[in-house]
């Protein structure tokens, strides 16, 4: 197109401000946070004018890995993880069931949909609010049951402190090696399987070295604390779950109805002249198109999921440990603790596991030139 | 092709989508009869069953308390909306119809502000605002939800614009319109529907935003949700004003997303990156 060098010039002044203003809130700042995690900023020295503020190094991120005070962190880093993949997979999954059954021509579709996505208007403190009127020990859902006449319910949605799935978390780096042998050997034997035999070899002979590492106790002398220290799965989750999957698989029915909608009716027709039935055409057409939409999903809900603060604080209220996350954690330290440093620690850790995800799909996204 | 087995699963998918909208509806039925319980009706043995009359005082107290936390909310809201709408909408124009130094990575560096968890970023902003003087009221608010809302409706309004053909914007430049003139008489006309996708967009994000609000908010300057957030977390209060906030706090959000759906949708599976 024909520009003048004027306009061009002029286009970068308009935006300039914009990009000015987006380096100094995103980058500076993210900056800023990571230098005071690795001083000692907090306590008396935070609210002082002039604070005396020492670099200490990664001290911070250590001692919230392995300081004996920290196990909360721990807990929630792990409650996080357990929330995270729970609400990812419930609501990928009741979101592709809706989609389905409202695809198939049904009556009083655009109703159904309504009532599916409203939720997702909700502020995540609306939802908290309801569901924790929902959640009641001795009301809401537990009563349930008396109303066809049974006893009531009596799970502590919120504050039960059992614990499932527990693992030692001393023996951590013993569980990670373990975990990846085995997935580089069953990486190794499906190659082996397509045939692809230096593939196999590639992936199938460190795999053995560890796992013949891990056998003989090698990994025995990886340990993560000096001490040994459970942690689980939080059963007071899935009350947070429940209520995070009710708001958002409504996002998700829209992401996949739209996808199925964009399904060119030829396929599904060619797929039936092939002789394949209802569901054969929505495992083998339809479901694998359906994938890309998936992993767009996943990072969506990932990334909230793994930040997840309003609903928790709204819901159990800031200090309930059993559903405790990092966000919330960096906020207590920060706001309410004035441990500066140690709450910058937190939130850079938690900006580098949203990262994890966010930045192989935005450098996917951007490659290709999809957005 | 379609025998009596193809009706009756037709049947039976009917009927579990109503039994599925039944149980979505559950948490509303519950927060409606609450909010119209009289403190002294509420009873969690009887929370399921309906008030035998509308207690309505709940509302009349709810928005009493909540008034200026709404007014606070609605200011807010609509400032910042307006305000990054119209930022958004003239980067956007920039970067998809003029050419930018180094915009293949400008632009995935812009984006990735609009997933970072905030935390990362809440105490140098907690010391900036303050350092500048708008710590505390909305002003300083309107100014963070601006800033932060500048990567979703950018992003939004250039994957519009790309949809005008570049032809057009050649043929209004030989015609004589400069950058500002192409932006005027050929951009703004046809930017109705993005406007109106991202302004439903920022305004529930912003009016459901918390994290901000609770950090950055002095009591005086507190919007909706922190508002709700103290009155539910406190322990003396009865539930019935908790849930006619709740009500109170949903209904703006919900009745845009019923009356513009439509764009609602669009605006979220944009939201979503998708191609």
């Amino acid at each position: 197109m024909v520009r003048s060098r004027r306009d061009q010039v002029m286009a970068i002044l308009v935006v300039l401000p914009s990009l000015a203003l987006l380096a100094v809130f995103v980058y500076g700042f993210i900056a800023q946070t990571v230098y005071i995690s690795l001083t000692d900023w907090g306590k008396g020295a935070a609210l002082a004018l002039k604070p005396e503020i020492h670099f200490m190094g990664a001290y911070n991120y250590r001692d919230l890995f392995s300081g004996f005070l920290n196990v909360r962190f721990r807990q929630d880093i792990v409650n996080m993880l357990f929330f995270t993949v729970l609400f990812v997979a419930a609501s990928l999954a009741l979101g592709l069931l809706l989609a389905t059954i409202l695809d198939q021509r049904i009556r009083g579709e655009a109703v159904f949909r309504t009532i599916f996505l409203f939720p997702m208007s909700l502020s995540f403190i609306v939802t908290g609010t309801i569901w924790r009127w929902l959640l009641q020990p001795r009301g809401g859902v537990n009563v349930l049951p008396t109303l066809v006449g049974l006893r009531p319910a009596d799970f502590l949605w919120l504050t039960s402190r059992d614990q499932v799935l527990q693992f030692d978390w001393q023996a951590l780096p013993r569980l990670v090696v373990m975990v990846v042998a085995l997935a580089l050997v069953a990486w190794a034997a499906w190659s082996a399987a397509r045939r692809r035999f230096r593939t196999a070899a590639i992936t199938g002979l460190p795999g053995l070295v560890l796992a013949t590492w891990v056998v003989l106790g090698g990994a025995a002398q990886l340990k993560a604390l000096p001490f040994p220290e459970p942690h689980g799965f939080n059963l007071a989750l899935i009350g947070v779950v429940t209520a995070a999957t009710w708001q958002m698989s409504g996002y998700t029915m829209a992401l996949y109805l739209a996808g199925l909608r964009t399904i060119p009716d030829e396929l599904r027709e060619a797929a039936r002249v092939d002789g394949a039935n209802t569901l054969q055409v929505y495992r083998y057409v339809e479901l694998p198109l359906l994938a890309p939409i998936t992993w767009s999903a996943i990072i969506v809900l990932g990334h909230i999921a793994l930040k997840i603060f309003d609903l928790v604080f709204a819901m159990a209220g800031p200090d309930n440990a059993p559903t405790s996350v990092p966000a919330i954690l960096m906020f207590l330290t920060t706001f309410r603790g004035n441990e500066l440093a140690k709450g910058a620690s937190i939130a850079v850790i938690l900006l580098l596991m949203v990262s994890v995800l966010i930045v192989p799909y935005l450098v996917a996204s951007f490659r290709t030139g999809r957005t | 092709m379609y025998g009596r087995s193809a009706r009756v699963s037709r049947w039976f998918l009917q009927a579990l989508l109503v039994l599925l909208a039944v149980v979505y509806l559950i948490p509303v039925y519950l927060t409606v009869i609450t909010s119209l319980k009289a403190p002294a009706d509420i009873n969690l043995m009887t929370a399921w069953v309906p008030p035998s009359r509308p207690y309505w005082e709940s509302y009349v107290t709810a928005v009493k308390n909540f008034a200026p936390s709404l007014k606070n909310s609605i200011i807010l809201s609509v400032s910042a909306t307006l305000l990054s709408a119209a930022l958004g909408s003239i980067n956007g124009y920039v970067l998809c119809k003029w050419d930018f130094p180094g915009a293949r990575f400008v632009l995935p560096l812009v984006v990735f502000g609009m997933f970072i968890p905030y935390q990362s970023i809440l105490v140098p902003l907690f010391q900036f605002m303050r350092g500048i003087g708008l710590y505390g009221g909305l002003p300083g608010l309107v100014l963070v939800h601006v800033v932060y809302g500048l990567p979703i409706t950018t992003l939004l309004f250039r994957s519009f614009y790309a949809e005008i053909p570049d032809e057009l914007l050649g043929a209004a430049f030989i015609d004589g319109a400069d950058f500002f003139g192409i932006y005027r008489w050929l951009i703004l006309p046809l930017s109705g529907p993005p406007f109106l996708v991202v302004a439903i967009w920022q305004f529930t994000q912003i009016w459901n935003e918390f994290l901000f609000a609770v950090t950055l908010a002095r009591p005086a300057s507190q919007p909706i949700t922190v508002a709700l957030a103290n009155l539910a977390g406190g322990q003396a209060v009865s539930w019935n004003l908790p849930m006619a906030g709740s009500v109170l706090a949903a209904l703006p959000t919900v009745v845009v997303y019923v009356l513009l759906g439509r764009y609602f949708i669009r605006g979220l599976l944009a939201g979503a990156l998708k191609g």
